[in-house]
């Protein structure tokens, strides 16, 4: 058991750990308001989690590869009927009281499967990458990992839950570019939703039109798909005004916001203005570990989920910032390292897809407290409360550790360095 | 080669490797922007953001009548409030500040449940302060911290019980409310209609809530209106335009006989507007303002009379002599019977079919009448034939077609449906298959039996028959256009001789039946009245009419419940018709009831329906009792 210990990867182990030591400070700290709220004790139930997510990596390491690969399947379909179920069972809580993002048994929030569906998506994508014996080549090649992602995708913006939908389209991206997928054909394959951002401004369409033209005749993939292509792009410019009519008001709203937040300084501006305030007013050393003004008189809004990032501003100020992306980084680079030198195309696939998912939350969570990216309500790693995304992390924290192990003990390791 | 030949991983692990070192240097660099480079400006906005958002309640939209008169406004209010604080903070000043402003210790554990709520909400303390209190606070302002006293527009009745039943009143959202769709834009605290006109056009009237800034010290004792932020305006409601004629519904409230319960409606049958609907007793929609004080709440709670029913749309009557016109009207459109018929048995005070005897109201028999004088008579025996001849599926037919079997869909919360069997399937249900005989379509035809109908729906009825036979559904507020043109078409489907006739036989009844004591000299009305069965004490009397007759401008219907009989109840609407058409009335209030009574024979108990306003079973059934009940 010990030996196996000190078999395990170190970088891993030491920037998960500094990561979830930091955020449970920043957890206690954002719990300490003038007026005490619920959110005063929330740290304490943190660390239950903690332990429990500590016993599931656990648990987790000690399962092989060739395990979960066989579990996927099974992984994949309970998830994605726990979303169909939400869409009738589910509750919404604190913020987002109007979606159904929350499974409660006997009136008793239980879990936010959306989190853990997460997961599933990176294990059932792997599964079938690795099985491909060519990396996707066409965009007809592309249909079968699309399903995959895009299933729990709508069930999860049926919710709704759009910042959850993003996540894991950024997964089924960063999983197709690791499984060997030519970097143009994923330009291609998401140009429509490109083009559907830019038809807001005709010139900029234009524009977009003008390069994808230049960059089909570059590239040369298959008539039909040129086509589809070219077609999906105008689609999408003439649908932008339908879709965006869809969206719901603080769906609306909060991109609107993100594009100028003074435009409803009440509702959805004020979350960006007070963060943005709260982490500007830092400054260089912060104003002192649970010190902060803005988060003590509960200017800070959700600051114990979505905006912690804005305490961490706020009272350690940019150094701090600094520190916490550091360990961010550190964290990535490692799991890019493992995903590398991992023995098996499904350990590599997993890994990496564990590392996308850490990516995106953590550059739209931190994004959005300084108004670079739109506020959309997902967690940051080992920092915001909330028990199912905690599991999930570890979860692939775990899976991580094991295929490092693996990748040391065939001797792989040693080779690179 | 495979794709995950090392060198091609090596070269993905790159590209993924500078993918992750430019993005986290744009954050830095964002950060750093944020942080070091806008550091003075963040500064300055923090330490200005010692500054607490407090709600400015926005003005409800004022309620008017059709002649532009206030029905609902607002005027000037003080509310009391704390800013937040510790609890214990929030308790020691509540209990210093109590018996200057008359608050007792229930009134302290709300407010200190408000805060609880709500903890970065000014916690309600007085939400409708009187100014005696207000200036003995402001007086001891400094001794006070965190004392917050706002100048909010209140709501207020001019009329008050005149109108409450149709207007409301509004209330504190609960939390139940906010967790419905419509109510969770509104803060904790919020005033949201409860009941009545200001319920159903909340979303107008309501307008959204501004900001202001108030300045508050370390202590957390507010300094002064902070001037560098700025305020956000509350967004006024929208006004609110009904069809009431104010001075109608004063009238029927001033003539209203005393202490009596009961509803009046008053329509204009060619477009459905309600130009007045009144109910009794009524309640005092101000007192529910800036909270209903316990006492009054228990006394409307408990009351026998059930002050907050309005008896208008959420009581059922069984509709008795009123429902004749119904099955005239029925039996007309079928084509079994012509104005001159009459019927094979002439009235000697009761008809015998199969083993029962059915009693007319009038021993003494009424003799061979016409349809015309059958509906001015109100004869039994003539209907109970009637109702032989349409049968009991053509009777179910018909009314649940027209609609007597629901609401009516005026746009007023709370209407109960009225109760009408679906179909003959239901006797089935009831008593067995071939357990009952064509014996209930004699109690249908004279609105007994298993027929529960409220005030607004027996008056769309006469609604129909005073105008071209189409169905309006009632409106207090004129929906928008468009809005009313997907309502179905419902029409009695008479010709406009066949409608004429029922008229002629209605004015028959104010000339020389029932209702005798509602003609006036000047004016004709035509007319129905109806008794309905109440075994808790006298019957309740319904009285609907209408005029000019032959191009009727209003129609009126009233109950009034332990009226003994519905003639006693022609005068309240007769004096109401003739109000609103300009007519002097104190000849009909010189009038006494002098007629006969107008009773139906015993009835059936309905299902599921509340004992206060229907009958229970009766002593000798006219139709064999059901097995087992």
């Amino acid at each position: 058991m010990f030996s196996r210990v000190r078999q395990l990867d170190k970088a891993l182990v030491v920037s998960v750990s500094a990561l979830a030591l930091f955020g449970l400070a920043t957890l206690y700290s954002a719990g300490q308001t003038d007026v005490p709220t619920f959110v005063a004790t929330i740290w304490e139930r943190q660390v239950t989690w903690l332990v429990l997510s500590f016993v599931v990596a656990v648990l987790t390491f000690r399962t092989s590869p060739r395990m979960l690969e066989w579990a996927t399947p099974f992984a994949y379909a309970i998830a994605c009927f726990l979303l169909f179920l939400l869409l009738f069972i589910g509750t919404g809580a604190g913020t987002a009281a109007g979606t159904k993002s929350w499974i409660a048994i006997g009136g008793h929030r239980f879990g936010q499967p959306a989190e853990l569906a997460k997961l599933a998506v990176v294990l059932m994508l792997a599964r079938w990458l690795a099985g491909l014996r060519e990396p996707p080549a066409t965009l007809r090649d592309l249909i079968p990992p699309a399903v995959i992602a895009g299933l729990p995708c709508l069930l999860v913006l049926k919710q709704p839950d759009l910042g959850s939908a993003i996540v894991f389209v950024a997964i089924l991206f960063c999983m197709l570019f690791w499984a060997g997928t030519k970097p143009s054909l994923l330009i291609l394959a998401s140009s429509p939703v490109i083009g559907l951002v830019l038809a807001f401004s005709t010139v900029a369409w234009g524009l977009w039109i003008a390069v994808l033209t230049v960059l089909l005749f570059w590239w040369r993939p298959y008539v039909w798909e040129g086509l589809a292509v070219m077609g999906l792009n105008v689609l999408g410019g003439v649908l932008a005004l339908p879709f965006w009519n869809r969206l719901a008001p603080y769906q609306q709203n909060r991109l609107l916001a993100f594009l100028n937040p003074d435009v409803d300084p009440r509702a959805a501006g004020w979350h960006v203005i007070q963060s943005r305030v709260a982490v500007g007013s830092g400054g260089l050393l912060g104003k002192g570990f649970t010190e902060g003004t803005q988060k003590r008189l509960a200017f800070l809004p959700a600051q114990h989920t979505d905006f912690i990032f804005s305490v961490v501003g706020e009272e350690l100020g940019f150094v701090g910032v600094l520190v916490a992306l550091s360990l961010f980084a550190w964290l990535l680079f490692t799991l890019l390292r493992i995903a590398r030198k991992a023995t098996d195309p499904f350990s590599s696939l997993c890994v990496f897809g564990v590392a996308s998912l850490f990516f995106t939350h953590i550059v739209e969570n931190v994004g959005m407290t300084i108004n670079l990216m739109p506020i959309t309500g997902i967690p940051l790693p080992f920092f915001s409360y909330g028990g199912s995304f905690l599991l999930a992390c570890s979860i692939g924290v775990g899976i991580a550790l094991r295929v490092a192990w693996e990748a040391r003990q065939s001797g792989y390791a040693e080779l690179g360095q | 080669m495979s794709a995950f030949h090392p060198h091609l991983l090596d070269r993905r692990l790159g590209l993924a490797r500078g993918v992750v070192w430019v993005v986290v240097g744009i954050l830095i660099l964002s950060f750093f922007r944020v942080q070091i480079l806008g550091h003075g400006k963040y500064q300055l906005q923090s330490e200005t953001n010692r500054l607490r958002p407090i709600p400015l309640p926005a003005p409800r939209g004022v309620i008017y009548d059709r002649n532009g008169r206030v029905l609902a406004e607002n005027v000037p209010g003080y509310t009391v409030s704390l800013l937040p604080a510790p609890e214990a903070n929030l308790r020691s000043t509540l209990a210093r500040i109590a018996s200057i402003a008359n608050i007792d210790s229930a009134g302290i554990e709300r407010a200190l449940q408000r805060a609880r709520r709500a903890p970065y909400q000014p916690a309600l303390v007085l939400g409708d302060a009187p100014f005696t209190v207000v200036s003995a606070l402001e007086e001891r302002r400094v001794a006070i911290p965190g004392l917050l006293i706002q100048a909010e527009p209140k709501r207020f009745y001019p009329d008050t019980a005149v109108v409450a039943h149709l207007i409301g009143y509004v209330g504190e959202v609960t939390e139940a409310e906010r967790a419905s769709s419509r109510f969770a834009a509104v803060r904790l605290g919020g005033l949201v209609g409860k009941y009545g006109l200001e319920l159903e056009y909340d979303d107008t009237l309501r307008g959204s809530e501004g900001l202001r800034f108030v300045e508050v010290s370390a202590k957390g004792q507010m300094v002064r209106d902070a001037e560098a932020a700025a305020n956000l305006n509350p967004v006024p409601g929208k006004d609110l335009h009904t069809t009431i004629d104010l001075d109608l519904q004063r009238f029927i409230s001033r003539i209203f006989p005393g202490g009596k319960r009961g509803a009046v409606i008053a329509l204009n049958p060619n477009t459905g507007e309600v130009l007045a609907l009144y109910s009794a007793p009524g309640f005092d929609p101000n007192a529910f303002v800036g909270g209903i004080s316990a006492p009054y709440w228990r006394s409307l709670n408990e009351s026998a009379a059930h002050p907050l029913l309005d008896r208008a749309i959420q009581a059922r009557y069984p509709p008795g002599s009123t429902w004749k016109l119904a099955v005239a009207a029925m039996a007309l459109k079928r084509g079994i019977v012509g104005p001159r018929s009459k019927m094979p048995i002439p009235c000697r005070g009761g008809l015998q079919y199969g083993n029962r005897y059915f009693r007319c109201w009038d021993a003494r028999g009424h003799g061979a009448l016409t349809l015309t004088e059958a509906i001015a008579q109100s004869c039994d025996v003539y209907f109970y034939q009637l109702g032989i001849k349409l049968g009991v599926s053509s009777l179910l037919e018909d009314a649940n077609a027209w609609g007597f079997r629901g609401r009516t869909g005026i746009d007023l919360p709370g209407e109960l449906p009225s109760e009408f069997p679906t179909g003959p399937e239901y006797y089935d249900r009831i008593y067995g298959p071939r357990r009952w005989t064509s014996a209930v379509a004699l109690n249908l035809a004279i609105g007994q039996g298993e027929n529960a109908q409220t005030l607004v729906q027996m008056v769309r009825l006469y609604q129909q028959l005073a105008s071209d036979g189409n169905m309006r559904t009632p409106f207090v507020v004129r929906p928008a256009a468009g809005g009313a043109a997907s309502a179905e078409h419902v029409s009695l489907d008479l010709s406009a001789e066949q409608l004429a006739t029922l008229r002629r036989a209605m004015i028959a009844v104010v000339e020389q039946g029932t209702a005798r004591g509602s003609r006036l000299a000047s004016l004709s009305i035509a007319g129905k009245t109806g008794t309905a069965q109440n075994p808790h004490g006298p019957n309740h009397g319904w009285f609907i009419g209408f005029a000019p007759p032959d191009k009727p401008e209003i129609v009126v219907g009233a109950i009034v419940e332990f009226a003994r009989e519905g003639p006693y109840v022609a005068p309240l609407v007769s004096r109401t018709i003739a109000h609103y058409l300009g007519i002097d009335d104190r000849s009909a209030a010189a009038m006494r009831v002098v007629l006969p009574s107008d009773s139906a024979p015993q009835p059936f108990q309905l299902p599921g329906t509340p004992q206060d306003t229907l009958p229970a079973t009766p002593a000798d059934s006219v139709l064999p009792r059901p097995p087992t009940r």
